[in-house]
């Protein structure tokens, strides 16, 4: 099922995975809170999660699916918890001292805090893209080098395919095809953050999150970053933290706007920005806060 | 006084302050070249002591104090990388972790004869190592430890979080991380902790007082339970032990060890050197 043709993820080809669907499912698939048109995959499910840092409580009863191979932007003012929730989604928020959490994460129909649930295996499967490109100070080579060393590929040519394929993947191999043994950061900031998306490919990830991942970007590197992203969706599925209610608008195509640790409305991209049902969306984004 | 003057005034003393501490090493540095240069030959260098030491040469404390360099820093690099490792990266923050903090500490504040008497009794005398280059580089790697470690968590420190973030959300383990993503950008600061003690153990004369170094042994050492001549106590004794020495004698011995610490100094320092340009943030 490996075999990595074109980058996409394993189990692409393989339908959805078979589990037990519980009473609670059912009855949302009839009902179903989140009007979609059909009912797609889901590949992560949030249910009742909570998360506290010590006393204070940063999410508040979060419940939210997110759709296979689409991009979901969670939008919202500073501070209400957005990128706290895309970090409990590959328990990157265990390094923060103090953190507790109730409720689950299911990603792929696996809770990811369930026991024997290890951290590693859940980051192989969800990629981060970080706020400010972060590419280690080594050479293009060996940042997109890192993932697969440390997942036991050693071999030459499979890491030279592996770094081909990745770089092809976010554009950039013909312009750094003969620069990979330049370092990372004589590149451009979008290159760097391309580069940085790149490098999660070869450990070949089903799910992207991306933190901000335009916030340090100009805003033609924006678009073309943008760009990607929607290119990248044929194979990945994509949630995307983002403060730029413009850019939630153009490349998503659900959004959920958080306020307070609290999700306040989750919906397709064109029904949240034109017709919002809860007032304090309509508030944020027609630019009466935030 | 005027703002200007004030200035002027301000600028000259730290000019001169600065002045005084550059001009003691160059002085020095000089003083150790012009009487001792013209002491140094291959029969100086490479000969054994002769005549009471006041002829011949000093090979053996050479050789006596590489390998207590050699043996102190291949115990204390690893044991103290190994503890700063894991007190910034592994460790959360308790009464253990405090309580090894402040034994870091406390070593750090012990004078250099004390580490002797201590090497004496636990090397010497309760391990029966005896006078021997095992007990003279465990007393050394013993004072080297805190700076090792001390210098080791500082440049574990300094490695942007982002690193360790990145490593770690690419899957993997918290040992890979620190070994791929975090100890190679520290390795330049290690170094320098590394550098500054190897000079302290070629240069110390109190830990090895009672542990290790041999007044007068020609001959080189068959295995590191033997006891060795060391560079700065051989300078100590033939400076207050052995009247009638020529000052070429002295000021020859002095420049090797300076020469000895330097020559270690300046591969640490290339390699150092060379780290750094690979990896810039």
């Amino acid at each position: 099922m490996n075999e990595g043709n074109a980058g996409k993820p394993p189990g692409a080809m393989a339908g959805p995975p078979r589990r037990t669907v519980t009473a609670l499912e059912a009855a949302e698939r009839v009902s179903g809170p989140t009007p979609l048109a059909e009912a797609p995959e889901t590949i992560v499910e949030v249910r009742n999660f909570n998360l506290y840092y010590g006393a204070f409580q940063a999410l508040k009863n979060i419940n939210v699916k997110i759709v296979r191979r689409a991009i979901t932007a969670i939008i919202g003012p500073s501070g209400c918890g957005k990128s706290t929730l895309l970090r409990s989604v590959n328990r990157m928020n265990d390094l923060v001292p103090g953190v507790k959490t109730a409720g689950q994460i299911l990603v792929d129909g696996e809770d990811i805090h369930g026991l024997g649930a290890e951290p590693v295996a859940l980051r192989k499967k969800v990629g981060m893209v970080f706020q400010r490109p972060n590419p280690f100070p080594l050479s293009v080579f060996e940042n997109m080098a890192f993932g697969p060393r440390i997942h036991g590929t050693f071999r030459k040519s499979e890491i030279h395919e592996a770094v081909e394929r990745g770089l092809r993947a976010v554009l950039l191999w013909d312009e750094l095809k003969d620069r990979l043994k330049a370092s990372a950061l004589s590149l451009s900031l979008e290159q760097q953050q391309r580069l940085c998306i790149a490098r999660l490919l070869p450990v070949k990830p089903e799910l992207l999150l991306m933190d901000e991942p335009c916030s340090a970007l100009d805003p033609l590197a924006t678009e073309r970053v943008e760009e990607l992203m929607q290119e990248m969706k044929e194979n990945y599925s994509i949630v995307v933290v983002t403060h730029n209610m413009q850019q939630a608008s153009r490349v998503s195509d659900h959004t959920g706007f958080m306020l307070l640790g609290e999700l306040v409305e989750f919906g397709e991209t064109r029904e949240i920005f034109t017709h919002p049902h809860d007032h304090r969306t309509e508030d944020y984004i027609t630019g009466r806060f935030g | 006084m005027s703002a200007r003057h004030a200035q002027t005034i301000a600028f000259a003393l730290l000019a001169l302050s600065t002045l005084l501490v550059v001009l003691p090493a160059l002085f020095m540095v000089f003083f150790l070249v012009r009487n001792g240069l013209p002491a140094l030959s291959a029969e100086f260098l490479l000969g054994e002591p002769k005549d009471g030491m006041r002829a011949g040469g000093i090979f053996p404390a050479i050789v006596g104090s590489f390998c207590l360099v050699v043996g102190a820093i291949t115990v204390s690099v690893p044991i103290g990388v190994l503890t700063a490792i894991y007190l910034s990266e592994y460790s959360s923050d308790s009464a253990f972790t405090r309580l090894v903090r402040l034994a870091i500490l406390n070593l750090a504040g012990v004078p250099s004869v004390v580490y002797g008497l201590f090497g004496m009794g636990l090397f010497v005398y309760f391990l029966g190592f005896g006078q021997s280059i095992m007990a003279g580089a465990l007393t050394l790697s013993i004072m080297n430890l805190p700076v090792i470690i001390t210098a080791t968590r500082e440049a574990l420190q300094s490695v942007p979080p982002s690193f360790r973030e990145v490593s770690l959300a690419l899957g993997a383990t918290r040992w890979q991380t620190v070994r791929y993503a975090v100890l190679p950008n520290a390795i330049p600061g290690i170094l320098t902790g590394v550098i500054l003690e190897v000079s302290r153990a070629a240069g110390e004369t109190a830990p090895i007082l009672f542990t290790v170094a041999a007044f007068y042994l020609p001959g080189l050492p068959q295995s590191v339970f033997d006891p060795v001549m060391a560079l700065p106590y051989h300078l100590y004794s033939i400076s207050t032990q052995v009247p009638n020495i020529s000052a070429g004698m002295r000021y020859g011995t002095a420049l090797t060890l300076v020469g000895l610490v330097l020559s270690v100094n300046v591969v640490a320092i290339f390699l150092r050197a060379h780290l750094r340009r690979k990896r810039r943030w």
